[in-house]
């Protein structure tokens, strides 16, 4: 799928890009992108419950010998604080990395780093 | 406590009543030991046996429930119906069942095909449990996509989870390092294989998954 002579895109999503999209459309808009051999770093990531939706559509869109399915990494919702609670603010899910699992390898992860790498021509072609 | 602290009363009334019921879903990544660790807690309470074992990943590919498993926990108990569920994955390779594992072309991409179906189905289930026993290999990294997702879905729920730290007996298992990854939650490192802390996890789940919190209106 992946044109090496191209080279692979990283694309960064904008909060703004995302919140205009309803949750159906950003599963569609990130698996379409994925399947085309894109990385997107997203600014706001995805709900826990989105985050389950994708994992579900991607299961759904796997071809074996083209598609094995996505690498996504990123940090769960923050905690609302007391104050924001009270003002009726809701939890922000924070920044997401997610990419085709042939080519985004997800090297360490801690509370404060998440280090990828891309490494084309690696599982299906 | 006094004698009557509200703890022993309301553990008197459930016990009159037999109102404990809570479907207790098994989660998490494959080949962590979910079906092991299930085996142990049927051969334990029942007697019976949840599904069948396996080195190889995602051997678990249809969601089990064994119904009406009683724990007890000293004076309390619990009454649970257990979902044994295929393993939570976002990418699966045939390939890696042939190479890693000798299987056949076709049998991997049969084996890659029920395993897609099984991670749907475990996803749906997880709209139907009243709590999670989350388990995870304690000789791996615990911060996978897999396990926040899984933990964030219950959050959001309001739903109980613990989390068993398994494989403890092996040499490099660290489940000190998985309990800092998840301090919100209780982890209990255990060996389902030999079954070393069983009791403990038993009393935590009896603890845990006792508590119905509320659930958010629908
Ligand atoms: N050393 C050790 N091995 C274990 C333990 N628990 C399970 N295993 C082994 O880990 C492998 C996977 O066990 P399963 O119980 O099939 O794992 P699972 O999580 O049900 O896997 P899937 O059904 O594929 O998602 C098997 O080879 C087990 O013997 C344990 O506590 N210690
Ligand atoms: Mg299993």
């Amino acid at each position: 799928m992946v044109n090496k002579d191209k080279g692979i895109s990283v694309n960064l999503v904008s909060r703004q890009k995302l919140e205009e999209f309803s949750t159906d459309e950003k599963l569609e808009f990130i698996l379409n992108e994925i399947r085309n051999g894109k990385v997107l770093v997203l600014e706001n990531g995805l709900t826990s419950v989105e985050q389950a939706s994708l994992i579900q559509q991607t299961m759904e869109k796997i071809e074996q010998d083209t598609f094995i399915g996505i690498e996504m990494e990123g940090y769960g919702e923050e905690k609302a604080s007391f104050l924001q609670k009270i003002l009726g603010k809701i939890k922000k899910p924070r920044m997401t990395v997610i990419g085709p699992a042939d080519l985004l390898k997800t090297v360490r992860k801690d509370s404060n780093m998440i280090q990828t790498r891309i490494i084309p021509g690696r599982g299906a072609r | 406590m006094g004698l009557f602290g509200i703890g022993s009363f309301s553990s008197i009334i459930q016990r009159i009543f037999g109102k404990k019921h809570a479907k207790i879903g098994i989660y998490g990544p494959p080949n962590v030991g979910k079906t092991t660790l299930a085996n142990r807690i049927l051969r334990d309470w029942t007697g019976d046996i949840m599904g069948s074992v396996s080195e190889i990943p995602h051997e678990t590919r249809v969601a089990k429930c064994k119904k009406n498993v009683r724990v007890e926990n000293g004076s309390s108990s619990l009454m649970m119906d257990i979902i044994d569920t295929p393993g939570i994955a976002t990418k699966i390779d045939y390939k890696e069942f042939m190479n890693t594992f000798g299987l056949s072309r076709e049998e991997a991409k049969k084996r890659a095909k029920e395993a897609t179906e099984g991670v749907i189905e475990s996803i749906r289930w997880l709209e139907n449990v009243d709590g999670v026993l989350l388990v995870m290999d304690s000789t791996q990294d615990p911060f996978t996509q897999v396990n926040v997702t899984i933990i964030g879905n219950l959050e959001a729920r309001n739903l109980p989870v613990l989390i068993a730290a398994n494989k403890i007996d092996m040499e490099d298992s660290s489940p000190a390092t998985l309990k800092s990854a998840f301090p919100q939650h209780p982890v209990i490192p255990v060996s389902a294989l030999t079954g070393y802390n069983a009791e403990n996890l038993y009393s935590h789940m009896v603890k845990q998954f006792s508590k119905r919190k509320r659930r958010r209106g629908r």
